[in-house]
């Protein structure tokens, strides 16, 4: 059965250091501590950490776990954020947020605390330098770095069922949240002459279902750590996406896959059939056609394409919120939004989808660059065309392509601003990021799914978080406010 | 779906392809052209913006793969 889609989106961002010696874990180290050093911080706490985990229920055959690097910058934020080195680039992790707009809110917040990064790790550097960052995720040569979602799941839902059923949705979503990509990287697509594909990652995905993330991607990812209590949750990481700029794409590309998760909770698939014969060719046969027409073999033999399926799926979510509302959206209205946002996109890209250039991030890229190229007598292969595509992403508003753009705002500034240091209200996230308003100094390490306090006495007290629906504004507001010290909230919790 | 809708999309994933559309292309929609003139008004800005060697930047920009 359904349970609410509490979700977040961590981000992996590019990094460039200009001037530098050429380390990005240093320079992602750099460019993280300074923004965190004078901020409130907690060392986060790896303990209960298990990404080896795996959701089909078995731990690690063949697949290597990722390194937890332990050693490198890591901090929490007052937003109930995570912002730390992961590999070779600054990450931000989203909190948990309580729908998709929230969802949208934080992954704004995210880049401005990206933004502010720059700014402050440029006071740090010496003279001629500079670090810029980018949210993307290729640098047009094989190397890609990922935008992961994560949604709170049922757990007693079978994992094989939650994968075959999303999969129609990963592989053709990207009509709506593909971020737009000049050219091709991969040895899959060698030896094709191709200009402009909707997706950014697509090509880069090889197997249809796993653990891994870094090499042979799968669309469907295994990892089972749910952050929360394992006996009712899961957590399903999504590493099938692209970072979108447009906010409407974010909206969407969160918001949908919500709902389509609801739709597998509920059973409410009404016996459709949309099972692909081959996801991992129709991922990038759907980032390679700008038309959005190409037949997709389904398992059953007959064809579809990315829009007929897009619209099926839009069909079963509509008869869904009309038997069983959205609250599981976590906003009733919010859900609304998704819906219809759903289908004027849907609508819009295909009657063209320079319509939706201010919504989708593909359309949005694909006008500019066609625009730039006419003006200039440009060929497809022209560095000015992969300049602009790279500068899309400049997070520096003097730089960003993005910004010059007219795109559609759903969140306004003045709540992002807030949003960089304020928490959400409606998940745990909000108890996380008001112990460390309140009392960075006593945090001893904070976790997705508990807090350890060291009040200077007893041993480290710590505060299991497992439900994420706990911890909220609603549940702890009037004990925080009551409270004047850590102890006095601990005695309290344990009263 | 109208055919004649059909047709107007930019359907471009070659450049052989886009040659081809280019030239039986009609009138793009009236949202198209609004856009599409909004984009020309930008693309002085981009000039001064967009960074002055490009094969050096683009080549320069080179990551980890992460995740």
């Amino acid at each position: 059965m359904v349970v609410p889609k509490v979700c977040g989106i961590e981000t992996e961002y590019g990094i460039h250091h200009v001037g530098g010696d050429g380390n990005p874990v240093a320079s992602s180290s750099l460019l993280v501590n300074a923004y965190v050093s004078d901020l409130a911080r907690a060392g986060w706490d790896f303990e209960d950490e298990s990404p080896g985990n795996d959701a089909r229920g078995y731990a690690r055959e063949g697949s290597l776990p990722p390194e937890i690097e332990t050693h490198l910058v890591n901090a929490v934020l007052t937003n109930g954020a995570r912002y730390y080195v992961d590999h070779a680039h600054p990450e931000f992790s989203s909190p948990e947020c309580a729908d998709p707009l929230e969802a949208v809110l934080y992954d704004k917040a995210g880049e401005e605390v990206l933004r502010r990064s720059m700014i402050a790790v440029r006071r740090t550097l010496p003279e001629g330098q500079s670090i810029v960052v980018y949210k993307n995720n290729s640098d047009s040569k094989g190397n890609s770095y990922g935008t992961h979602e994560n949604y709170l799941m049922d757990r007693a839902v079978p994992f094989a069922r939650i994968a075959h059923l999303i999969t129609p949705h990963f592989v053709t979503r990207q009509i709506f949240a593909g971020a737009g990509k000049v050219g091709s990287e991969t040895a899959g697509n060698a030896g094709r002459d191709i200009a402009f594909q909707i997706s950014q990652r697509a090509e880069f995905f090889e197997e249809e279902i796993g653990l891994e993330t870094t090499l042979k991607r799968p669309i469907v990812n295994t990892r089972d750590e749910p952050h929360a209590d394992p006996q009712r949750y899961r957590r399903l990481h999504v590493i099938v996406g692209d970072a979108n700029l447009c906010e409407v794409a974010t909206f969407l590309k969160v918001g949908t896959t919500a709902l389509v998760l609801a739709l597998i909770e509920d059973d409410a698939f009404d016996g459709s059939e949309l099972t692909l014969a081959n996801p991992v060719k129709a991922i990038r046969q759907v980032s390679l056609d700008l038309t959005l027409s190409a037949p997709l073999d389904l398992a059953d033999g007959r064809t579809t394409t990315a829009l007929a399926l897009q619209w099926e799926l839009f069909g079963l979510a509509r008869k869904y919120a009309e038997d069983r509302g959205l609250a599981c959206l976590g906003d009733e209205a919010v859900g609304e939004q998704v819906l219809a946002r759903w289908e004027e996109v849907l609508h819009g890209l295909e009657t063209d989808p320079s319509v939706v250039a201010d919504k989708v991030d593909w359309a949005a890229k694909l006008g500019l660059l066609e625009a730039y190229r006419e003006r200039h007598g440009l060929d497809w292969d022209d560095h000015r065309l992969a300049a602009v595509d790279l500068q899309y992403h400049d997070l520096r508003p003097e730089r960003s392509l993005f910004v010059r753009l007219d795109t559609e705002r759903l969140v306004s500034e003045q709540a992002v601003l807030d949003a960089v240091t304020e928490p959400p209200r409606r998940t745990r996230a909000y108890f996380r990021g008001q112990c460390l308003k309140r009392w960075a100094s006593s945090v001893a390490s904070a976790n997705w799914d508990s807090m350890v306090f060291d009040l200077g006495t007893d041993p480290l007290r710590r505060v299991p978080m497992m439900d994420p629906l706990r911890g909220t504004a609603e549940f702890v507001e009037e004990l925080l406010d009551g409270s004047s010290s850590p102890a006095e909230l601990l005695a309290r919790l344990s009263a | 779906m109208p055919e004649q809708e059909k047709k107007r999309r930019p359907a471009t994933t070659t450049r052989e392809e886009t040659t081809t559309e280019e030239t039986e292309t009609p009138a793009p929609s009236p949202q198209g052209e609004k856009l599409k003139a909004e984009l020309d008004d930008l693309l002085d800005e981009i000039d001064e913006v967009l960074e002055e060697n490009a094969e050096e930047f683009v080549r320069n920009y080179v990551q980890k793969g992460g995740e």
